[in-house]
């Protein structure tokens, strides 16, 4: 099926397209741009069979193989650096690193294309609170080690600003027209999430804590992922449509899912997990222009050649799965690992066997066009678990697990080249614009954290797909056509922007397919989601969607695991 | 034509259109003359000079009208069309004429001679359409009485009510709307002298006419709006918007003030005061300064007192806006004020963000502005050597009413100020004023401490402004005694040695207050700001 543009409009910001300015036949858009999305080419050409076999001149070995360059990737690649094991490659796909997180630029600034913040680590989260030091963020830690991060990093004031009833106001709360009453539940659930924090299990555990493996697992705090966040808020009798609205946001904005479809685990963990202590304010933000593409750029720098972008892994194979498969011998393998020069040590006596049998992992260089392979000893499989079954040979039969329970939420993301900023009088452009009466969530400015508020500008504008059924939208998303989504990102920036169309030199839009996993009422107390971060064999997996959650410190949290598992065998 | 065809009431009419006539032909004089003593200043000469043309063009009309012959009263009315266009149009294009100041004067004498001209032509045309109905004797005594009360009436009408009102462009389009109305009336009152081919074309213009000034009327709003100048309090005498900055020019009795944004800049009549406050601490607490850098300041009246040092052997001023950096160009009497200043060949003008400005170049700076693929991107050409740092430092920012400006008084501001001044240099800080709002005005100087600086506040009274505050800021320690220096070209108006050192007493009312340090992720000074000055106003 294939929608209207007006059906699109209507579909995606919930706004009949004859409400907005743009409702001509033939709308005015921008001069240029174009569409842009995750390399799904290979991997259709993949699901209809196609697996190129790399000639014997076209393996090479390597210890440790990482399926997947984005945060998770690139955060195993830096543990096993730091920790001075240099024998690894990265693989990724895309011709850009950085998965979710990635960025692009143009002459004035560069501007994220997904994640584009990071609230400051507690002190508790000391890994993360090193690689910030090393990218000179972090200029010292307090008594508490808590770090002190450099003024032009944290988000500048003003950091956001949401539009209701025709005027842009400050903060996210729409205040304007609140009650005594809406001010009442407001306050009553800080006071909530205040005591939410606060809370400590008998070893000193966190009910809410970040990356999520540190918090307890005690059935009382878990038993919130039994219902969904705006469930959880009408147990309080909470109703007040403000609140309703800034939870739902947030719910929308961290997980891409309505305050209805959330887990109420994952919407207070939202809320209470960046509180420092009770009546703390949220921890503050980090950002750059290019978002969390900074951290990228900075990771990818420290694996250096080892990442090889534009690199697609058509099958990883087990050495069982393999020896089954193609009856090699097991001293030809030894053999070969020997002969590209592993020491005898590798695979001599004192180190398991198994460590000693390359897994074969596969791939496609899409720019040579050439296969590719690499016998590896161990594999950090770092991409999302959907593609696990597709990749690993005999993955299904070994472990029983499957990829069902994952749901990934698709997202619609739109960087808008302005000639100058708009024209407004109401509260000032900030970093993060809301628009209240929308289904998207508003666009944050690429140049404000580098103090540029004059001239042009781009705009990276958000929109979560939050339909119930993820591939009906998925595929309504990949179908769409640049103008159809060019029109749809014009139409919502209209609302407090009626001049936004004059102003637009490009509007460049990315399709995300499989942009987050959804943490829907009881996946993360699932048996499958804790399974899932097992290894299979010498396969090590790391990525955000074992956490039920898509955040950089999840990531991160599971490439460094990931990276010890690994580096605990050698 | 018939003694029947005009009976008396229609006569009537026809004085009251000499009344107007009379009144708009003075108005549109009047306009001009205060147009011209506004911009151009020296009031005497202009309005002599306005007067005189306007006189003897009124002859040269009255001169011509003896070649007309025929068809007198349809001439009547297109003469009357011609004065409600140029006339009406004349405040208008003389304000935009203003911009490309060498044709000024040629824009300005012409239209005062045509709007005489033809004013000159109407009435002898008038008295010739009367005589045949009136005696001579009668015919001279009322069309002058009227002509003469004409002028009385916009002679009072124009200062107490238009261009307090109205301001002179709404003056200058209204009075021509009324000429071109009674134009149109005209062609009804005289329609018996009027042929009937032809007639239709005749309304049809002066319809046009009218419209055309309807529609100035609506882009004079666009303009200037009433609200503007009511707020401003004194007439505008230019107006523009830059893609950064509203910048409006009054101009009163005493002097002209700068406005940006609605925010008074600096009034002529008192801003040596201020500039002297601004500039002379600093320059006078470093030995010998040679290199002087400038934030803010695009008027150039800062620059015009640092260049007073013979020592000094280069200005980098860095304004947002070219807008502001090159109205001396257009507004004379700003050249004249700041004596060039910016032209001066020690100058160097660079119309940058002073955030970015600041950021580039510099190390610390590097994290943030460059991007994370390429760090150590190509250093930019143009941006100013590092290795040539600057001895002291004149910071004349907007208040701090916005977060844009707010950035410019932070930490981090000062921080990457730092590194591009010598270790001992000394800079000035224009920091709003310490009794309207000593929240902000000791926000700026605690944030000036807290990135290490020794800081000295200070104060001067600048009646337009009200009691002023100001930070004297160095890396290194400043002197106690400060004195002028010896070689200073030209006399100071404010400062001597005694009331330099003064400024730096405080009152109990100026003492300081508690205060959090301005960072860019809290912009406590805007929020302060925005209360202090928002209980005043």
């Amino acid at each position: 099926m294939t929608l209207t543009r007006r059906e699109l409009i209507l579909t995606l910001l919930g706004t009949p397209a004859l409400l907005s300015a743009g409702c001509s036949e033939s709308p005015r858009l921008p001069p240029a741009g174009e569409l842009l999305g995750q390399s799904w080419e290979i991997g259709h050409r993949m699901r209809d069979g196609f697996r190129p076999q790399p000639n014997a001149d076209q393996w090479q070995d390597v210890g440790v193989a990482i399926i997947g360059g984005g945060v998770a990737g690139l955060s195993a690649a830096w543990r096993l650096k730091q920790q001075g094991c240099e024998d690894f490659v990265v693989l990724e796909l895309e011709s850009q690193p950085g998965g979710t997180s990635r960025s692009g630029r143009c002459e004035l600034t560069p501007y994220p294309w997904g994640a584009h913040y990071l609230p400051v680590p507690l002190s508790h989260n000391r890994d993360l609170i090193r690689l910030l030091d090393e990218m000179g963020v972090v200029e010292s830690l307090t008594d508490d080690g808590s770090p002190v991060i450099a003024e032009q990093f944290l988000c500048r004031d003003p950091d956001e600003r949401v539009f209701v009833n025709g005027e842009w106001i400050e903060g996210l709360y729409p205040a304007i027209g609140a009650s005594d009453d809406d001010l009442a539940q407001l306050a009553a659930f800080r006071k909530e999430i205040d005591r939410r924090s606060a809370w400590r299990d008998a070893t000193g555990r966190r009910a809410f804590s970040i990356p999520i493996r540190h918090a307890t697992d005690d059935a009382e705090v878990l038993k919130l992922d039994k219902l969904s966040m705006a469930e959880w808020l009408r147990q309080y009798g909470w109703t007040s449509p403000r609140l309703h609205w800034l939870v739902d946001y947030s719910c929308r904005d961290d997980y891409g899912l309505t305050a209805e479809q959330t887990s109420a685990w994952a919407g207070v963990l939202y809320f209470a997990a960046r509180l420092k202590e009770p009546g703390a304010d949220h921890q503050l933000l980090m950002t750059w222009p290019e978002g969390n593409g900074r951290i990228v750029a900075h990771l990818a720098s420290q694996a250096g050649t080892r990442l090889k972008t534009g690199v697609a892994v058509t099958r990883i194979q087990p050495y069982a799965a393999e020896h089954q498969a193609t009856n090699t011998t097991n001293r030809f393998l030894s053999g070969t690992a020997l002969a590209a020069g592993n020491s005898p040590e590798d695979v001599g006596p004192g180190s398991p066997v198994a460590s000693a049998i390359p897994l074969k992992v596969s791939a496609f260089d899409t720019v040579s066009e050439q296969p590719i392979g690499f016998r590896a000893k161990s594999v950090i499989f770092a991409a999302p678990q959907f593609l696990a079954p597709r990749l690993i040979e005999g993955f299904a039969e070994r472990t029983g697990r499957t990829a069902e329970p994952f749901e990934y939420g698709s997202w619609l993301v739109a960087n808008v080249h302005l000639s100058r900023r708009p024209r407004e009088s109401s509260f000032p452009l900030s970093w993060d614009n809301v628009i209240h009466d929308s289904r998207s969530l508003g666009y944050v400015v690429a140049t404000h954290q580098s103090g540029n508020d004059h001239g042009p500008t781009v705009l990276t504008w958000y929109h979560p797909l939050c339909d119930d059924d993820v591939k009906a939208a998925r595929q309504q998303l990949l179908k769409a056509t640049w103008t159809d989504l060019a029109d749809v990102v014009l139409t919502d920036l209209e609302r407090p922007h009626p001049e936004i169309r004059s102003l637009v030199t490009r509007l460049d839009v990315f399709r995300w397919g499989h942009a987050m996993i959804r943490p829907r009422p009881g996946f993360i107390t699932s048996e499958q989601r804790r399974k899932a971060a097992q290894p299979d064999g010498q396969i090590h997996f790391a990525n955000t969607d074992l956490s039920g959650i898509a955040l950089f410190e999840e990531s991160f949290d599971h490439g460094l695991r990931a990276a010890d598992e690994v580096l605990s065998k050698i | 034509m018939s003694e029947d065809s005009m009976n008396r009431a229609p006569l009537f009419l026809l004085y009251l259109n000499v009344l107007i006539i009379a009144s708009c032909g003075l108005v549109y004089e009047l306009l001009a003359g205060t147009l011209a003593s506004y911009l151009l200043g020296d009031s005497v000469t202009q309005f002599s000079l306005v007067i005189g043309i306007y006189l003897s063009a009124l002859g040269a009309g009255a001169w011509i009208s003896r070649f007309v012959d025929e068809r007198l009263a349809r001439c009547f009315i297109e003469v009357e069309l011609a004065v409600a266009l140029i006339g009406g149009m004349s405040a208008p294009v003389l304000f935009l004429a203003f911009s490309s100041v060498g044709a000024f004067r040629a824009v300005l004498y012409g239209i005062v001679f045509a709007i005489g001209t033809l004013v000159g032509l109407e009435l002898p045309l008038l008295m010739r359409l009367l005589k045949e109905h009136l005696d001579f004797e009668d015919l001279v005594s009322r069309v002058l009485a009227f002509d003469y009360l004409g002028a009385l009436f916009a002679s009072l009408l124009f200062p107490m009510f238009c261009v307090p009102r109205l301001g002179l462009v709404r003056t200058s389009l209204l009075c021509g709307l009324l000429n071109a109305a009674v134009g149109l009336w005209g062609t009804y009152l005289l329609r018996p002298l009027l042929s009937s081919r032809g007639l239709s074309g005749l309304r049809g213009r002066a319809c046009l006419v009218i419209g055309l000034l309807i529609v100035g009327i609506i882009k004079a709003d666009s303009l200037t709006s009433l609200a503007e100048e009511r707020v401003l309090g004194e007439p505008i005498v230019y107006a523009e918007s830059t893609p950064y900055q509203r910048i409006v020019l009054t101009r009163n009795a005493r002097g002209f003030q700068l406005h940006l944004n609605g925010h008074l800049q600096f009034n002529s009549v008192d801003e040596h005061r201020y500039h002297e406050a601004l500039v002379h601490p600093a320059l006078s607490a470093v030995k010998s300064p040679r290199r002087v850098l400038v934030l803010g300041g695009g008027d150039g009246l800062a620059v015009r007192e640092i260049l007073r040092y013979p020592s000094v052997e280069s200005v980098t001023l860095v304004d947002l806006d070219p807008g502001m950096t090159s109205l001396a160009d257009r507004f004379p009497p700003l050249a004249e004020l700041s004596r060039s200043s910016l032209k001066d060949r020690r100058v160097t003008i660079i119309n940058q963000d002073a955030f970015l400005w600041v950021g580039r170049e510099t190390d610390i700076s590097r994290n943030t502005l460059a991007s994370g693929s390429d760090a150590a991107g190509e250093p930019d050409a143009s941006a100013f050597p590092l290795n040539n740092k600057f001895d002291t430092a004149i910071i004349d920012f907007p208040d701090p009413g916005t977060f844009s400006v707010g950035k410019l008084y932070s930490t981090r501001f000062y921080r990457m100020l730092r590194e591009h001044l010598t270790a001992d240099a000394v800079i000035s800080v224009q920091c709003t004023s310490p009794l309207v709002a000593p929240q902000s005005y000791w926000c700026i100087v605690k944030t000036l401490e807290s990135v290490g600086f020794h800081v000295r506040p200070y104060h001067a009274p600048v009646p337009s402004f009200g009691e002023w505050g100001f930070a004297l800021a160095s890396a290194a320690p400043l002197p106690e005694k400060l004195s002028l220096s010896p070689e200073l070209i030209g006399p100071s108006r404010f400062l001597t040695n005694t009331i330099l050192n003064s400024m730096f007493d405080l009152s109990p009312d100026l003492a300081r207050v508690d205060a959090e340090v301005n960072q860019l992720n809290n912009q406590v000074l805007v929020h302060y700001y925005d209360q202090e000055w928002g209980a005043v106003k």
